[in-house]
């Protein structure tokens, strides 16, 4: 075990080496007021036996994917994850490996983020990606921070059909980057085209929207784009990439980046994360790209090799006005969604996508069925929607819980002018089985 | 060093040549020296209005990457795409490779510009 603390003697050497006699000596420094006059209020040790049951014990606490049936979308998704991502992200070469500063000694990392953002790139259409980045939400505000710089306007235009809470941290990046964000209202789940163009002017960056949107549904990227660049504005698109399978890339209709959440490939829902952002721009952007991107090159030797590209220009020459002060990616992560879409394959990828597809629609159609929603928009969704229940949502879902089924989210919670708005999603692992016991718990409750 | 009888010359070093109200700018021989191969140069927008000071384009080497700005105000009239697939053509012959032409709004702004005697000097005190 390498987690041993340190003895009586080794502490008595350590202060013997610096000089000091006693550890009170050495916080002599620490004014009295401010010191704890008392043991540290924690239980004592515990032994390896009790420790491991006590933590079984309180992760018992936890509600699991294991044990229950999720229909709870809204931003992170439980989606199949072949056994073979688990299992070679844990091989220690991976999983302990040190950012690749030092290309002779890190070929193997290098090579798999050159991987990822090749399938990045031919998923979304789009010349070149970076290593990726935190989460789908950071990568949408670093997105807008890049059409600021590109363009040298300041104003930025979200849909409101954004998932909230990275409509916030776009707010948040704007307020210390001098950019200024309005938001453009929807009319059916879907982008209100006409307000989008009162609110474009000669100052607007970007444009940011979301497809398929926090309601599921998709969102006509060609139009918005059109509009978008007839005011020499930006289109940003963030995107669930398995619905990438089967909807056509946002680089074919028109984006200029396309940043989106990568939890989808591979990546477990873990209690909210860690979980990968993406990003993937038009070749003129490469030099506006945050954190890092690797390069394909060849050695003196004439052997092909992968090295950091570009990260020096941010983080070293130009560190003052770089695009953004993000110097690192979510390795271990990205690594996952490439071995996610390695295993998956193009066929299995779509295979994954048209099952999320069908499945979600045969629930929206049971559910409604039912008599207990109405639905909120006719704008076509791909594997998660909305509807309106006609009683308390909260209470809906406590009983579906009493039922091992976690139930949809309360979608009022951040648009209160859709009351009792339910958003469902159905992802591929949903049986048919699922899908029917969901619905007749509804039923029972309703 | 070069510097070229006839061009005007901005603390910045840049380098301008005044044809009527246009001004052709770039970068001089004492900059492009500094700065070493360059691999990168970002290519303004046509039409975008500068004051004098903003920025005008990106001049990256492999040792550094620095802003040229606007050594006179007014509108983005043309620029030399052909420094985007060659950046390497401001190290051959910086004084052939302008990166913009300004129409200049204040003809008045070039007075206050170096002649070629002035920034030769001011190179020495640089130095």
């Amino acid at each position: 075990m390498s987690y041993i603390p340190t003895t009586g003697e080794q502490q008595r050497q350590m202060l013997a080496e610096i000089g000091a006699v006693s550890i009170d000596e050495l916080f002599a420094d620490i004014p009295e007021s401010v010191r704890l006059k008392k043991e540290l209020d924690i239980p004592k040790a515990m032994s390896e036996l009790e420790l491991k049951a006590h933590m079984q014990d309180m992760a018992g606490k936890n509600i699991s994917l294991d044990k229950y049936t999720c229909f709870l979308g809204a931003g992170a998704y439980d989606h199949y994850i072949p056994s073979v991502v688990t299992n070679l992200l844990s091989r220690q070469e991976f999983y302990t490996a040190y950012t690749p500063y030092q290309p002779e000694i890190s070929q193997g990392t290098l090579q798999a983020i050159f991987e990822y953002q090749t399938m990045i790139c031919s998923l979304t259409g789009m010349d070149v990606s970076n290593a990726s980045l935190y989460d789908g939400a950071t990568a949408l505000a670093e997105a807008a921070s890049m059409a600021c710089e590109s363009t040298r306007r300041t104003e930025i235009i979200v849909v409101r059909s954004i998932h909230p809470e990275s409509r916030e941290v776009v707010s948040t990046y704007a307020r210390f980057k001098g950019m200024t964000v309005s938001e453009c209202g929807i009319k059916d789940g879907v982008a209100d085209l006409k307000n989008l163009e009162e609110l474009l002017n000669d100052n607007t960056a970007a444009v940011l929207v979301q497809s398929p949107n926090f309601f599921g549904a998709v969102e006509n990227i060609r139009e918005i784009a059109e509009i978008a660049h007839r005011n020499k504005s930006l289109l940003v698109v963030s995107c669930d990439p398995i619905s990438l399978a089967i909807l056509k890339a946002p680089g074919h209709l028109g984006a200029d980046i396309v940043a989106g959440e990568g939890q989808v490939l591979g990546n477990p829902v873990s209690f909210g994360g860690p979980y990968l952002g993406f990003m993937a721009a038009k070749k003129d952007f490469t030099r506006r790209m945050p954190g890092r991107i690797v390069g394909e090159t060849v050695d003196r030797n004439g052997k092909r090799g992968y090295v950091l590209t570009l990260q020096t220009r941010e983080q070293h020459i130009r560190r003052e006005k770089a695009t953004s002060n993000i110097c690192s990616n979510q390795a271990l992560n990205a690594l996952a969604a490439t071995i996610y879409l390695s295993a998956m394959g193009k066929n299995g990828l779509k295979k994954a996508a048209e099952l999320c597809l069908q499945k979600a629609h045969y629930a929206y159609n049971r559910l409604l069925e039912t008599g207990c929603f109405s639905p909120a928009f006719e704008s076509p969704f791909f594997k998660e929607f909305l509807l309106i229940y006609h009683g308390d949502v909260d209470k809906l879902n406590k009983h579906l819980l009493s039922r091992n089924i976690i139930g949809g989210f309360a979608a009022e919670r951040y648009y209160p002018e859709f009351k009792g708005g339910y958003l469902v999603a159905v992802t591929e692992k949903r049986t048919k089985e699922d899908i029917d016991r969901f619905v007749s718990e509804v039923i029972s409750a309703c | 060093m070069k510097v070229l009888d006839g061009l005007k010359y901005s603390a910045e070093h840049e380098w301008i040549k005044i044809d009527g109200n246009k001004a052709y700018i770039g970068i001089t021989d004492y900059a492009q020296h500094s700065l070493g191969d360059i691999v990168f140069v970002e290519i303004p927008e046509v039409g975008s209005e500068l004051n004098k000071g903003d920025v005008l384009s990106v001049v990256e080497s492999v040792k550094a990457a620095s802003d040229v700005y606007a050594p006179v105000s007014g509108k983005v009239a043309e620029v030399n795409e052909e420094l985007a697939d060659s950046p390497e053509k401001i190290n051959e012959d910086p004084y052939e490779s302008w990166i913009a032409v300004i129409e200049m709004s204040d003809l008045s702004e070039a007075e206050e510009l170096m002649d070629a005697r002035e920034y030769e000097r001011f190179c020495q005190e640089e130095e």
